[in-house]
């Protein structure tokens, strides 16, 4: 088995592995839905336009369809979420291809099909905007008066200053593409009417509420109007935070008017050409240094890629500058952030959530000052790692009792890093075409919401005591494969001293369960675990068990109090109360930005092959300070599958866009890792941290997909003595530059 | 969509010859890719060979081994005696897609498709394939390498099908295919090469280089006359001449070319003691 | 049409769309949903069943060519079988997962394979974007160390 073991932590098995394992487990394609019709999307096949007309061919009778536009919506025409920018369905403009401006449905899947390729929907084009680096024509104008969507900024001390007085300044501009999640189960939804006249919706999912909020505003109706209930999730990565509000808006309308239950799913062509995807960056670096190399100041600019509406660009900028200066102590920090609007299909959340991009810009600028000042890497990050006490960019103290030193440590001395770099000196004199190269990126993420977000989240969770003694966890928390329900198993099991079979996790649904916020942010484990153990603690001081009472204790008194109480149901809460020493200033944008940061350093070896220019990861070393690993194996799980979907990024994913839409929407050209194109991922935790969630855990799912890019590419630049500044570095583009420079 | 289901070869041809616009299935591999949204593929007649019997097994003679039309790539790799007599066979077959596409798809199939970017079909050149062709009054045998005449223009008439591939049971001194896709496993090609040196003397072939599977006669012509070869850019004038790559969703023709001399150049090194 | 096959050991005869690929007959009429669709395309072999023993992708398959053949899915694996791959943190999300299943399954009942191929070319064909493939390599590098050590017993 590759990697190490930190502390002993438990690995209790996947509560719904097995249902996995067997094919038991029922998505929401896999349910059975009696008298359900297919409900399909006609989408613009325009970047930016007027709709003149939609006309309806004869290839199909369209007395057997239920057709669903713009003017079926009883409330706003808008998806709730940041803003309500972006239209449920296209009214008369459309922003960009694939926009949603007709929907089908139809009982057989076929003839929703055909009925889709015969509706042609005309639009009169306007002059689209596709680079989000250049500034906009005033004709191409769609967004306040710049196409901005959001600026940010972050400063501390004077940078100019500092950077007149430095030994070193050295630049750099560094390029990320678009990524697509491909989470295997694609984005699906079934929608019913209930004989109450609420909605129901189910499906593919991270937010129940976020759905629910997006329902009632587009749908005109109250709280108790609508329901949204969560199906096994195949995966989401992101990719389910927000785009499912508007399948579920669809099949819903569908839903009302057709009088059945409609379902919706989308085939991967579809939803690699019309979802979300990761933002595209760019970002450009001023560093100064002093004459041992210390960090004096850091000038930095962000720029994203938002796409044809706010979705939740402005949040992804705000982590994409907070995490923009890496885990480095320096005094002067000036970031600078914008997000633009272009008529590309929205690009979304996405793991990391703008921190890979950053971050890959810092990690990769940092290299490049190495080489530029005659250091090693690893000796610069050295020097410049965070300290106790230490502030980052925001200003936030960093006394967690974590060791940045000791994670580059562990991590060099299990890459055997400087054995490796005389090696491959040694093997790249010999060999005619192969080139090695080891690379390291040092990197931190913070868990939870930014700043005063998880005060406005207001988050709740409900535990139920049973009548045999048992728990029910009811959290709106979603199980997409990390391993949410096993976690709150364990932790609601060893607060209560109970064994993990009397704890069960109930199914997130909006009629059941209280908001506990969206699944996303690297939150779950610390911000909605912490509250299950809250909730644990409240009911034992709700029955009057002793804080040390032992799980036999709180088993008697919950049967007596279903004794005491006939018909009753005992249930109790805990809400979200922000640390104290919290603090965060958001007009000044400094603070505590996150209640804990992880913290991490991975070192990829690579094997360049210059005949073909293909890369090829040869070693991976991943060691990380989570603070206290909750469970082992699910934890190794987040880390290795974060790392190959961070080498897929690096290496090989390219959305190839033509007039803002990915044009190799196929997995056969949009090119994901396989097993053999990775290596075994060796995984190691340092968890000597403090931090706020249950028995000092930290976040750990989004973590890994930041580092796995700069350490690649930093291992290329020292295999090929170049320095490539753009992912994913594809053979072509390596090839092209190595072409160009000769 | 109607389909015609033969059980023999006979029966098969005979359907073929009455039902031209029938499109012979094997496999599938090609064919079902995204099937659901081919809507104007629902409507057409299929003629599916997959029960035609006898014509899965490898057949081995004194002097040949013959394919059968429903040979399938995981057939090749179950061969032992594939995998030492004519081992590009088996390593082209492990490069095509995943085991669960190798169980399905057939090397006949990936001829007929016509795919520029097949790889069954340039290591099948390389070994001076024939294919054999039946209709229901005879049947022909033509060369592989001739029987493509432009981008899925295929030397046959709409009553044949192709029953057999047959390859001469040769000594080589040399063998090598080398295939340059986006990832290690399951990629498509974005440039690959055959190389094969017996007593007829070199073959190249290459594919996902040019409109279809092509040899290469100007780099063959190179080795057979034992020119002085210093460099990958030594090849390039025969490269240039003999294939046309174009820019596409997977790669560039300025990319594909000199990737192609870079490899046949490092392949032959050694064997042609090609002094650097 | 009418198609009769053995699906899972047992004789079967259906009525079907010649449209339907083998994967829309498993999963709707017939309620076979273990059997997930990745992709559409045999680049992911999410739905990986046996047809006449061999793996193959269900979405590839028409119905047509099932016809008195013999099919077999992840419905009828022994889920004893299954705890090494459980062990490892072979499965997450678990859309991937009935394919891998499948595909280790296959290859733990042919260890001879693994003479000329390697596990991990095996399994090549199972996209996963969980995992990162070691929870399941691992977990069939497990599934085959039990089985030896039970042939030798």
């Amino acid at each position: 088995m590759p990697g190490g073991r930190g502390a002993e932590a438990t690995a209790v098995k996947r509560v719904e592995g097995l249902d996995k394992l067997t094919g038991a487990e029922r998505y929401v394609d896999d349910l059975t839905i009696p008298g359900c019709l297919w409900g399909m999307t006609v989408r613009s096949p325009a970047p930016r336009g007027r709709v003149r007309e939609v006309r309806f061919g004869t290839a199909v009778d369209w007395s057997e369809f239920t057709i669903v536009d713009q003017t079926d919506i009883p409330g706003e025409n808008a998806i709730k979420l940041l803003e309500t920018d972006q239209p449920v369905l296209a009214g008369s403009a459309v922003r960009h291809v694939h926009e949603p401006v007709l929907l089908l449905a139809h009982e057989s899947r076929e003839m929703c099909r055909r009925g889709v390729a015969a509706v042609e929907i005309v639009v009169e084009s306007e002059d689209p905007i596709f680079d989000f680096r250049l500034s906009p024509t005033p004709d191409q104008i769609q967004h306040g008066s710049d196409n901005v969507l959001k600026r940010l900024s972050i400063v501390k001390g004077d940078v100019e200053a500092a950077l007149a007085a430095a030994t070193y300044v050295v630049e750099g501009a560094y390029e990320t593409g678009a990524q697509e999640h491909v989470y295997l189960e694609t984005q699906g939804m079934v929608a019913w009417v209930e004989d109450d006249g609420a909605v129901v919706v189910k499906g593919s999912m991270q937010c129940p509420y976020y759905i629910h909020a997006a329902l009632t505003h587009a749908l005109g109706r109250d709280d108790d109007g609508v329901r949204v209930i969560h199906a096994p999730t195949g995966g989401g990565f992101g990719g389910k935070e927000e785009y499912p509000s508007t399948i579920a808006a669809h099949a819903a309308l569908l839903a009302l008017k057709a009088g059945r239950p409609v379902k919706i799913i989308y085939d991967r062509g579809e939803d690699m050409a019309a979802t979300t995807k990761r933002h595209p960056a760019q970002v450009r670096h001023r560093t100064g240094l002093d004459a041992e190399g210390r960090l004096l100041a850091q000038d930095i600019e962000v720029d994203l890629d938002g796409g044809a509406y706010v979705t939740l660009s402005p949040v992804v900028l705000s982590r994409a500058i907070i995490h923009a200066a890496g885990p480095y102590s320096c005094d002067n920090v000036r970031i600078v952030g914008r997000a633009m609007l272009t008529n590309s299909v929205p690009y979304g959340a996405f793991r990391g959530f703008g921190a890979p991009q950053s971050q890959f810009a810092n990690e990769r600028h940092m290299d490049i000052v190495a080489s530029r000042i005659g250091m090693d890497p690893a000796e610069l990050r050295r020097i410049n790692l965070l300290r106790e006490g230490e502030t980052t960019s925001t200003g936030q103290v960093i006394s967690d009792g974590a060791d940045r030193i000791e994670v580059l440590d562990a991590a060099l001395r299990h890459a055997e890093y400087a054995k490796r770099q005389e090696r491959h000196v040694a093997f790249n004199a010999e060999h005619p075409y192969l080139r090695r190269g080891i690379g390291l990126a040092s990197f931190y993420h913070g868990a939870g919401f930014t700043g005063a977000g998880e005060v406005y989240l207001k988050s709740r969770v409900g535990l139920a005591a049973r009548p045999d003694g048992s728990v029910a966890v009811l959290a709106a928390s979603t199980e997409m494969g990390q391993g949410t329900t096993t976690v709150f198993t364990q932790i609601a099991a060893e607060r209560l001293g109970y064994a993990d079979g009397d704890v069960s996790i109930v199914e997130p649904d909006t009629a059941v369960v209280p908001d506990s916020g969206p699944t996303v942010a690297s939150r779950t484990v610390m911000v909605v675990g912490h509250l299950v153990e809250r909730a644990c603690d409240n009911l034992r001081a709700r029955l009057e068990v002793a804080a040390d009472g032992t799980g036999d204790e709180l088993k008697t008194a919950i049967r007596q109090w279903y004794a005491d109480h006939p018909g009753g149901s005992l249930q109790v809460e805990a809400e979200y109360h922000k640390p104290e020493w919290v603090e965060w200033d958001d007009e000044a944008y400094c603070g505590d930005a996150y209640a804990a940061f992880s913290w991490a350093t991975y070192i990829a070896e690579v094997e360049v092959d210059l005949r073909t220019c293909n890369t090829r990861v040869t070693d991976f070393v991943a060691v990380q300070e989570v603070g206290r690993v909750m469970n082992e194996t699910l934890a190794r799980g987040q880390v290795q599958g974060g790392v190959v979907q961070g080498i897929g990024w690096a290496l090989m994913e390219e959305c190839k866009l033509e007039a803002g839409a990915t044009r190799n929407n196929q997995l056969t050209n949009y090119i994901i890792p396989t097993s053999v194109d990775v290596p075994p991922v060796r995984v190691f935790f340092l968890q000597k941290a403090g931090a706020p969630g249950p028995g000092g855990a930290k976040g750990i799912g989004e973590m890994p997909i930041d580092g796995p890019a700069p350490a690649v590419i930093n291992a290329v630049a020292a295999a090929l003595g170049r320095q490539p500044t753009s992912i994913p570095l594809t053979p072509e583009r390596l090839f092209d530059m190595l072409e160009d420079a000769s | 969509m109607r389909v015609l289901m033969p059980d023999t070869l006979d029966r098969a041809l005979e359907m073929r010859a009455l039902e031209t616009d029938a499109l012979p299935i094997a496999g599938g591999t090609d064919l079902m890719v995204d099937w659901p949204e081919h809507l104007d593929l629902h409507d057409r007649v299929f003629l599916d060979l997959s029960g035609v019997g006898g014509l899965k097994s490898l057949v081995w003679d004194d002097r040949s081994l013959g394919i059968g039309a429903l040979t399938t790539y995981w057939d090749v790799l179950s061969d032992p005696r594939a995998g030492t007599e004519l081992p590009m066979l088996q390593a082209a077959a492990r490069t095509v897609g995943a085991v669960q596409i190798q169980t399905r798809g057939t090397w006949a199939g990936n001829i007929a498709n016509g795919s520029p970017a097949a790889d069954g079909v340039p290591v099948l050149m390389a070994y001076g394939a024939e294919v054999e062709l039946a209709c229901m009054e005879s049947t022909r045998r033509i060369p592989l390498s001739g029987f493509y005449h432009g981008y899925k223009q295929l030397e046959m008439r709409p009553d044949e099908l192709i029953t057999r591939v047959w390859l001469p049971r040769r000594e080589h001194r040399f063998e090598e295919f080398i295939k340059v896709g986006a990832r290690r496993a399951q990629a498509i090609t974005k440039v690959g090469v055959a190389i094969a040196c017996s007593d007829e003397g070199w073959r190249v072939v290459a594919n996902s280089m040019a409109a279809t599977v092509c040899r290469c006669p100007r780099l063959e012509r190179m080795l057979d006359d034992e020119v002085e070869v210093s460099s990958p850019a030594d090849l390039l004038d025969a490269i240039r001449g003999d294939v046309s790559p174009i820019d596409d969703i997977r790669s560039t023709a300025r990319y594909r070319q000199k990737v192609m001399s870079r490899v046949v150049y490092h392949s032959l090194r050694a064997e042609c003691a090609w002094v650097h | 049409m009418e198609i009769a096959f053995k699906l899972n050991g047992e004789q079967v005869t259906v009525q079907t769309e010649p449209t339907a690929r083998l994967l829309d007959l498993l999963r709707y009429p017939l309620g076979l949903t273990g059997t997930k669709e990745g992709c559409g395309e045999g680049e992911c072999c999410a739905c990986t069943v046996y047809l006449d023993g061999d793996p193959v992708n269900a979405c590839l398959v028409p119905v047509f060519q099932v016809r008195g053949r013999e099919v077999l899915t992840i419905e009828a694996i022994d889920r004893h079988s299954l705890e090494p791959l459980l062990q490892s943190g072979a499965t997450q999300c678990g859309a991937c997962t009935p394919g891998v299943v499948m595909m280790a399954t296959w290859v733990t009942t042919r260890p001879h394979l693994l003479e000329q191929f390697s596990a991990r070319e095996l399994m090549a064909g199972n996209l996963c974007r969980c995992t990162g493939y070691d929870g399941i390599i691992e977990g069939l590098q497990a599934a085959l160390d039990v089985d030896g050590a039970e042939d030798g017993a």
